[in-house]
């Protein structure tokens, strides 16, 4: 019965779409597959549960629960170091977990080893095989599968048009470009027809005009083949560019996790606020909530008014940190009226700078901090020189605020892991 | 660059060539040192060998004339090809139990060697530290028919007391096989060190088990390693003396001992630079084989 129907949807990624709809399989049902290996289709759900994971008693990843839903593209997102692609590894059963457990399609996967996942992986370095040609490359998953010659045949000729490498069967991996390489080891792991795929940085060999190019066909084939991605990246523009939800993590841990949009609007620790894109952030303490605003009084001086579903857990303490974005920041005259519900602050333009589709203004404020603004390109606004008195003004509901960190940490966007 | 330089004018002229010229020099003076000592103690005396071998020389004098004597190629090789056959079989037979025991030292060492790689390699060299002739000899000690082996066995009657190896071919390609180990294990250790693991992970990845990931991609990335191990250990054997000379008997003369012998004590240059040569060729053939095969590109990275 599970062979039988293996054959009947290892065909196309095409119809995979249908046969999901059709025949709508118990999630980890497991079939007898090939050792032991779990014979369905469909992409899995991921869970981490309390997973820790610890190399010379340094925790990479601390006591991480994390759901990626079946059909996802979720992105894991931090800097060098953040245990993100530690965590990516445990799913692959390339590192063990210390403690924790790890579910794939709701069954336990923890113990066992990368063989024996229906997980596959298209590595940083691409790490194809020097000595095999294009089609062997591809062809490897399936051959350890022990799948039919002809079926091997016509699934890797059908996923080196997926890729749009078609006819570069015969070429060695060392012939190919950067980009033609990464989409051989993106061929390599889809055509097994994973139920996950994981992806470690592998944009991050790539220059910035092929890499956007890439974030969108990447996108596209992952809608095409309805599975699972987890994608690991230092960059934040990628991951907000092609993830249905992300993961901010940062010493091990998920600092935020949600839609790019949400995560990015509203932040909830410092670290998101300034990994995420900029942030202008403003130290203060709480002073009153009346309804649905809480009033901020800035350490500088003046008042800041923010909703209140947006403090977060302070633990008793009243010091917070508010933030807006510079492209939610309206630059006004000295003399305009403040719309209601906006917040604003007065200042003095120090540096202008004009960068094509916009121009950034660092302001001097009153509070005696710098807060970053910016304005798109679109023609019709006040264009201060620096020096000129203005008023930055933003709508209430923009601003956020998160708990400030204990101490004053250096967070570095640097690259690699 | 160039389109950057604004073109010379006849003032400029002369002081900029003479940098040019010596910048042009520059290589080939400084490639010169090496360059001489290549000419003066590796290219004559090739030269001077493969002329020897078409000289005739005086057995009582010793004193050679050039007679283009090509039929002393021949001429040695019916004479002695008992030997270059016994030499091809004892190096080929040592050189393949060099390569099953290093492989697996090799493969632990790039492998599992961890952060001591370079000390467990240092513990592989340090018997060659001493003269190669003295660990033969030590060998003989080894190998003797009542020495700390043969001898503590027979007391315990595993052995019968006649049993000997010394003397025997076993003997000789025992003493090759421990003479040339590091020869053998170097090169596979190199060639096992430099697989990217990433690409073994690609393929536990791809659902080969440990064994499968060692024959589909440890094997295969290994195979230049393998060939430059194979050569570095058999040709040098192939002209090897030292080993029959202290370990071998008398019946199973090796091409070396034969070379040796010709120029030492019978003083029969000729014949030892003709037999030289067809040596010379022999390990030619086989670097050839191994860049027709592998590319010459793999061979400079064992070699």
């Amino acid at each position: 019965m599970a062979s039988a129907t293996q054959k009947a949807v290892g065909g196309t990624y095409m119809s995979i779409g249908a046969t999901k709809a059709t025949e709508s399989k118990p999630r980890g049902a497991r079939g007898p597959g090939r050792a032991g290996r779990i014979a369905n289709l469909e992409s899995a759900d991921v869970e981490f549960i309390n997973v820790t994971k610890t190399f010379n008693d340094a925790n990479a990843v601390d006591d991480l629960n994390l759901r990626v839903e079946a059909g996802e593209f979720f992105s894991l997102l931090g800097p060098s170091g953040c245990g993100k692609t530690t965590s990516l590894r445990m799913l692959g059963g390339f590192e063990d977990p210390t403690k924790g457990r790890i579910l794939l399609g709701g069954q336990d996967v923890t113990n066992l080893p990368p063989y024996r996942r229906d997980v596959n992986t298209v590595f940083q370095s691409y790490a194809l095989f020097p000595h095999l040609n294009v089609y062997e490359n591809v062809a490897f998953g399936l051959r350890r599968q022990r799948i039919e010659k002809n079926e091997i045949k016509r699934r890797v000729g059908e996923m080196l048009e997926i890729v749009d490498l078609p006819n570069y069967e015969k070429r060695q991996s060392s012939q190919l470009s950067g980009g033609q390489q990464q989409r051989v080891a993106l061929a390599r792991a889809l055509v097994n027809q994973p139920k996950l795929l994981l992806l470690d940085e592998p944009m991050s060999a790539l220059d910035a005009k092929l890499r956007r190019q890439m974030q969108i066909e990447l996108k596209r084939i992952q809608t095409q083949v309805g599975i699972t991605f987890l994608y690991v990246t230092h960059d934040q523009e990628e991951a907000m560019t092609m993830s249905d939800r992300l993961a901010v993590m940062w010493h091990g841990r998920i600092e935020g996790m949600g839609t790019p949009k949400d995560v990015y609007d509203s932040p909830t620790t410092e670290f998101v606020a300034s990994f995420l894109g900029a942030s202008n952030l403003l130290a203060g303490s709480i002073v009153s909530t009346s309804g649905s605003r809480t009033t901020i009084a800035i350490d500088g001086g003046g008042t800041i008014v923010v909703p209140a579903d947006h403090v977060p857990d302070l633990g008793g303490s009243t010091a917070v940190k508010v933030g807006v974005r510079p492209e939610k920041i309206g630059i006004l005259p000295a003399d305009a009226v403040v719309a209601s519900d906006h917040n604003s602050i007065g200042g003095r333009v120090r540096v202008s700078t004009f960068t094509g589709v916009g121009n950034q203004y660092i302001v001097e404020t009153n509070l005696g901090v710098e807060v970053t603004a910016y304005a798109q390109n679109i023609g019709h606004q006040l264009a201060p020189r620096s020096g000129d008195e203005v008023i930055l003004s933003w709508p209430v509901e923009h601003t956020f605020t998160v708990k400030p960190l204990p101490t004053t940490v250096e967070i570095n966007e640097t690259e690699g892991d | 660059m160039e389109q950057l330089v604004p073109p010379d004018h006849a003032g400029g002229v002369a002081p900029r060539r003479t940098r040019r010229v010596g910048r042009a020099l520059a290589p080939y003076l400084l490639s010169l040192p090496s360059g001489l000592w290549l000419l003066l103690l590796f290219l004559v005396p090739l030269v001077l060998m493969l002329s020897l071998s078409l000289k005739t020389c005086s057995p009582s004098t010793g004193a050679c004339v050039m007679a283009w004597h090509w039929g002393e190629f021949s001429s040695e090789m019916s004479l002695y090809h008992q030997e270059f056959i016994t030499s091809l079989y004892f190096a080929a037979a040592a050189t393949v139990v060099d390569l099953i025991i290093s492989f697996p030292i090799a493969y632990w060492i790039a492998f599992y060697g961890g952060r001591r790689k370079n000390f467990f390699l240092l513990m592989l060299l340090v018997p060659f530290f001493v003269s190669f002739v003295i660990r033969t000899i030590v060998w003989e000690f080894v190998l003797s028919n009542n020495g700390v082996i043969l001898g503590a066995l027979k007391h315990i009657h595993l052995l019968p007391s006649g049993f000997h190896i010394l003397g025997t071919s076993y003997a000789v390609m025992a003493g090759l096989a421990y003479n040339y180990l590091p020869f053998t294990a170097l090169p596979l250790y190199v060639a096992l060190e430099r697989i990217d693991r990433r690409v073994l992970e690609a393929a536990y990845d791809l659902y080969a088990t440990k064994r499968v990931g060692f024959m589909k991609v440890i094997m295969p990335l290994a195979v230049p390693g393998i060939f430059a191990a194979f050569l570095l250990t058999f040709i040098p054997m192939f002209g090897d003396y030292v080993n029959q000379e202290i370990l071998g008997g008398t019946s199973n003369t090796m091409i070396g001992t034969v070379i040796q012998n010709q120029f030492l004590v019978t003083l029969d240059y000729a014949g030892g630079a003709s037999l030289s040569a067809i040596l010379l060729v022999v390990a030619l053939l086989g670097i050839f084989l191994y860049a027709r095969l592998l590319g010459s590109r793999t061979i400079e990275q064992y070699l």
